[in-house]
């Protein structure tokens, strides 16, 4: 029986898969060259994946109106880039902090329900964001979009067609995010959003403030999407009126389901697989993409519950 | 003012009846079983598609489609219920949504398939057509139709539910599943033949829609978002707060997009987070 | 000094049906009190009231003199009261250890520190391994794994590590297997003097093992209180349990 301190060490640690994981994700760079743009589009939607999974995989927290704040972040960072600089830099700093305002008021308003309410009230005031960003065409380009601005380089990268500085930047800020929420679950804070999760009822019994703790957790989930989406804008230079609608939100639920909630490597491993056959299926018929992507949820969901993650886990059984 | 206030709340009305028809079955079927169904517009979707196919294919008259709608959209139900959805009944409430979503998807690929992505189009009987003026307003004769039907079906569920010894069961699984059980009431049966009856509706309210909204294979999706609306706002289980929230939100979309068009869709997201910030458990849900 | 646990004047109902009516109780530090009364006389509603979970009508509940009526079930247990629930309430895929840590944790107030890792919270693993040795308990399977005698032990863990002044116990027995149950009464034996206990029972040997005083709650109202002996010897007692004609 190991000891204590040992048992919390463990789950602490860094397993030899998680090293050969990061060093593999600089492949692309040698391997695929042709295909950079995709690569960083994946390295993003992981991103968005990532902080979805602190909301629900780890507090319980169904959301379907999460792309608001992806939205938020992307439209934050073209705004700012559009009338004011575009060193992206600084820009990810202001779309991060505004997402999470838009997470911190939020929260205030999400963490008092549960089961069906929470899911509506999600999507709702998402629908809500998606409809204000439509209106306001003035400020936000309306159904087209922002547009007529650049973010040429970070830190002197310069972003062109072949999409290596876009990689390179969507790579590190994955990464370094990564080990921020890697931290989060790892310490108490973490654990208390698990308990919140496995039971929500016997938080306050144990005299913890339940409501103070998810609304913490949903505004870092708030900044983190607000990152990915301002990386999608520096990347792209443009924003879409599609950043803030319910098929992204629903999409990203569906990718983090596939690879594996409450994981840690789920989302990553969702948006992977979800985006690469995106890209190979979806080119001729749209139609077809849609009957595989259901028919794997239908899968999914009666054989693989914890998602592709659970299923290896279950096949490589490791002690605890 | 008034007239077009009367006209707004007339074609709001009939619109909530719209509503109403599609959400019906899914907000008594999550009453009773707990059960998550995304994929109730999916019922509608067929119930369109088979009026589609009769009249087009078969040259069926208008109105003798849509008892086939019904019942297409109610064998449907039947057959993933007996098949799938059975399994999931103990499964969560997110596995439930992704489980029935995946089922959307695939709908939508399927018909999608068989019919194009194009809209689709029904020639209604002439009689159906055109507008009443009555009093200074221009009433839509199909508006009318579709308040009259909304009406006469709003009866009939209700005369089921209070006056027959089904709706007691129904009433009874929705209020306590375990204890209805108990008192030996067939709870799998009662849900299996609600289930077909909400699909029933379904599909004749997707039927009824074609010429209101068109049809095509988003639709699946497209009205997923009005239905849980009303679904939510309504409260889960109830037939006569579906009925008002039906009407509110049908009313609502109306009012907004008459009055104030550049609000768009937003009157009925905020009405509905307005709603549900005030009574979570919908207007006339328990708890 | 005012006794650690009193409530004035305690009512609730649910339309027309009552379940606490005009509850007087006063509870010294130290005793040990079985609360018993047939189903249905409102004892675990008693519980929800005292411990926040449920809003009462009128009344006044006191956690040593101080008026707790208005605050939330967290602000409770972090003045000394701490409860344990009658069908197992825990944390399945957490282990023992982390489920008592996490209620250590949040005790002294460091669950909000999301950038230190848990290792380093030495203290807060050190006491919960303590409390899980004293109950027998093996800290590092989940609880889910656990056999339910020592999952029932998991829950009084984890109201022991809020450091209660006040504790209630919803039958803790309840469901465990009579081979389990050994360890369970030896642990609530050794729980310390100085705790203020309220426990729950329905098995009459427990109650007469454990309680110095009986609280005998019936139809939502509080029949009577006194001693074991008393109780015992009491008629009403006997006729809420024997029926009128064994009085």
């Amino acid at each position: 029986m190991e000891s204590a301190s040992a048992h919390f060490q463990a789950k602490t640690r860094w397993h030899w898969l998680e090293v050969v994981f990061w060093l593999c994700t600089l492949l692309p760079f040698v391997v695929t060259p042709n295909y950079l743009s995709l690569a960083s589009q994946i390295a993003i939607t992981a991103l968005f994946a990532l902080s979805l999974d602190l909301i629900l995989g780890y507090a319980g927290i169904v959301s379907l109106g999460h792309a608001a704040f992806f939205g938020v972040g992307a439209y934050a960072a073209g705004l700012l880039a559009k009338h004011y600089w575009s060193e992206p830099l600084t820009g990810l700093v202001v779309a991060a902090l505004i997402a999470g305002l838009v997470g911190y008021a939020t929260s205030h308003i999400v963490v008092r329900f549960r089961h069906l309410a929470l899911i509506m009230l999600t999507m709702g005031l998402g629908l809500l964001l998606h409809e204000a960003a439509n209106s306001a065409s003035a400020l936000t380009g309306g159904a087209d979009g922002l547009q007529g601005f650049r973010v040429p380089s970070v830190l002197g990268f310069k972003f062109d067609m072949f999409g290596r500085a876009a990689y390179g930047y969507s790579l590190i800020v994955l990464f370094l995010c990564f080990l921020v929420a890697r931290r989060i679950i790892h310490s108490p804070f973490g654990l208390a959003l698990r308990g919140i999760r496995e039971n929500a009822t016997r938080m306050p019994a144990i005299g913890a403030p339940s409501r103070a703790h998810l609304r913490k957790a949903y505004t870092i989930a708030a900044v983190m999407a607000g990152i990915a989406g301002a990386l999608l804008t520096h990347t792209t230079s443009t924003v879409s009126l599609e950043v803030l609608s319910f098929g992204r939100s629903a999409d990203v639920l569906v990718i983090l389901i596939l690879g594996g909630a409450g994981r840690l490597y789920g989302g990553i491993i969702g948006a992977i697989i979800y985006m690469v056959a995106r890209d190979q299926f979806s080119g001729a018929n749209p139609q077809y993409w849609y009957f595989w992507i259901g028919l794997l949820l239908v899968v999914v969901v009666m054989f693989l519950p914890n998602g592709i993650l659970g299923g290896a886990r279950a096949l490589y059984k490791k002690p605890q | 003012m008034l007239s077009s206030l009367a006209g707004v709340l007339f074609d709001g009305f009939a619109y909530g009846m719209l509503l109403f028809l599609l959400s019906v079955g899914l907000s008594v079927t999550l009453g009773m079983m707990n059960f998550v169904n995304l994929a109730h517009c999916s019922f509608a979707m067929v119930g369109g598609y088979a009026t589609l196919t009769l009249m087009t294919r078969f040259g069926w008259p208008f109105l003798a489609t849509l008892p086939m709608a019904f019942l297409a959209g109610a064998v449907i139900s039947i057959v993933l219920e007996r098949t799938l959805y059975r399994r999931l009944y103990r499964a969560s409430d997110l596995d439930q949504c992704l489980f029935t979503i995946g089922i959307v998807f695939i709908s939508v690929a399927v018909f999608a398939w068989f019919y194009t992505t194009e809209q689709q189009s029904v020639r209604v009987p002439d009689w159906l057509q055109g507008a009443q003026h009555v009093g200074g307003m221009t009433l839509a004769n199909y508006r009318v139709f579709l308040i009259v039907v909304g009406l006469a079906i709003t009866a009939l569920l209700v005369f089921l539910v209070e006056n027959t010894r089904f709706g007691a069961r129904v009433r009874a699984a929705v209020d306590n599943q375990r204890m209805a059980r108990g008192l030996g009431i067939d709870v799998d049966r009662a849900f299996m033949l609600t289930f077909a009856l909400g699909g029933g509706l379904a599909g004749l309210g997707g039927a009824l829609a074609i010429q209101v909204v068109g049809l095509d294979p988003t639709f699946a999706l497209a009205y997923l978002v009005y239905v849980l609306i009303v679904v939510a706002v309504g409260g889960l289980g109830s037939i006569g707060g579906s009925f008002a929230a039906a009407v509110v939100l049908g009313i609502s979309d109306m009012a907004g997009k008459y009055y104030f068009p550049w609000l768009g869709a937003f009157l009925i997201y905020l009405v509905m987070v307005g709603l549900l910030m005030w009574r979570p458990q919908g207007l006339f849900g328990k708890r | 000094m005012a006794p650690a646990l009193s409530t004035r004047n305690l009512n609730k109902s649910f339309g027309s049906l009552t379940v606490a009516q005009d509850i007087a109780l006063e509870l010294p530090q130290g005793v040990r009190y079985a609360l018993i009364g047939p189903n249905g006389a409102g004892k675990t509603t008693l519980m929800n009231l005292l411990t926040g979970m449920l809003r009462p009508d009128a009344g006044q509940v006191f956690l040593s003199g101080e008026d707790v009526t208005a605050l939330k079930p967290d602000a409770r247990v972090k003045r000394g009261l701490a409860r344990t629930f009658q069908i197992n309430t825990l944390f399945p895929q957490l282990s023992a250890i982390e489920s008592v840590a996490l209620a250590v944790l949040e005790r002294e107030g460091q669950a909000h520190n999301w950038w230190r890792g848990l290792p380093r919270f030495g203290a807060a693993i050190d006491e919960a391994h303590a409390i899980l040795g004293s109950l027998k308990v093996p800290p590092t399977r989940l609880t889910r794994e656990l056999p339910y005698g020592q999952q029932r032990l998991v829950e009084i863990a984890l109201a022991l590590a809020t450091q209660p002044k006040v504790l209630l116990l919803d039958e803790p027995a309840a469901g465990v297997p009579k081979d389990e149950s050994t360890s369970l009464f030896d642990a609530i034996a050794n729980l310390s003097r100085s705790l203020t206990i309220l426990f729950i029972e329905h098995d009459m040997d427990v109650v007469f093992r454990f309680a110095a005083r009986i609280i005998v709650m019936v139809g939502g109202r509080i029949l009577v209180e006194g001693a074991p002996a008393d109780i015992a010897r009491d008629e009403r007692v006997r006729e809420v349990y024997l029926g009128k004609a064994h009085a």
